[in-house]
């Protein structure tokens, strides 16, 4: 029987691997890839809580109009954060983290 | 039947979602995320989202995927090899992810609404489709089909218009900033 609480649990768990994967790996664009993880991960919360809060007999559509918005602004983000990588690839010739130390004191 | 799907999907996006963090190879995490993204689409439309599951197909695992991919092969980035881990880093992750995990079940495991199962919450689509103003919306409810696309568009534009031209220009703004930024400077030393 699923309940809310297997998918807030699986989105918990997406939410964790992609936090580890921010912190863990080296590579920008790896780290990329993990945040979008993360927020697909609060999608899922999102959705899940829109489906078991029933108004007037349909799923909650208001916190579906939020997942609509983040898809958006996610994918106006990872335009523009590519673009800052690209630009960064240029001046540095790498993607490390590690080879972005200009701010370290 | 469905808690069988619930659970594949589950091991889909999570087997996936492992296989990004873990991978040596861009082109590799780049291609488990498309899959663990579709793997999440299905949970979507498991809660009756079908919209947003069929938005999140087209643009996390179409164009956004797309785009990654564009730019690992752009710069040409080879996989890390011989590199070693930065292992206080990697400790440094996983300890916090397991703590953060086991917090989170911790809390949504004494939340006693999160122990409603899915037909404990049921969609009366007859009763829908008595309140309904827009009549396509509610003879289908009528049929017994749950019109999820015309509902996401009648919320998003009677209750959020405004937050969607606001969407509509952060989009252009976004273009605008992505030319403005891959632009080379004039007399720059870059390469």
């Amino acid at each position: 029987m699923i309940t809310l609480n297997h998918y807030l649990i699986v989105s918990a768990l997406l939410f964790s691997l992609g936090m580890a994967g921010v912190i863990a790996r080296r590579n920008i664009l790896i780290i990329y890839m993990c945040l979008e993880m993360m927020l697909s991960a609060a999608n899922l919360t999102l959705v899940a809580f829109s489906r078991f809060r029933v108004v007037e007999g349909l799923p909650d559509y208001a916190a579906q109009s939020l997942v609509f918005f983040t898809i958006t602004v996610a994918a106006a983000e990872v335009a523009v954060g590519l673009a800052i990588i690209v630009a960064l690839y240029r001046s540095k010739q790498s993607v490390e983290v590690e080879s972005v130390t200009k701010l370290q004191g | 039947m469905p808690s069988l799907f619930f659970y594949l999907f589950t091991a889909i996006t999570l087997g996936f979602g492992l296989l990004v963090v873990t991978a040596r190879n861009p082109v590799t995490s780049a291609l488990c995320l498309a899959m663990s993204f579709v793997g999440l689409a299905a949970l979507f439309i498991s809660l009756d989202a079908y919209f947003i599951g069929t938005i999140q197909i087209l643009v996390y695992a179409g164009a956004v995927m797309v785009l990654f991919l564009f730019i690992i092969m752009l710069l040409d980035i080879k996989a890390e090899e011989g590199k070693k881990p930065n292992l206080p880093a990697v400790i440094g992750g996983v300890v916090l992810a397991v703590i953060l995990a086991l917090q989170i079940v911790t809390v949504s495991s004494s939340y006693s609404l999160g122990k409603t199962p899915l037909k404990n919450a049921p969609l009366s689509l007859n009763k829908a489709a008595e309140t309904s103003v827009l009549p396509t919306i509610s003879n289908d409810l009528k049929v017994g089909t749950l019109p999820d696309a015309k509902l996401m568009g009648l919320t998003l534009f009677k209750q959020y218009g405004f937050h969607l031209q606001a969407i509509g220009l952060l989009l252009l703004v976004g273009t605008v900033g992505v030319v403005v930024l891959s632009k080379r400077e004039k007399g720059g030393q870059d390469a």
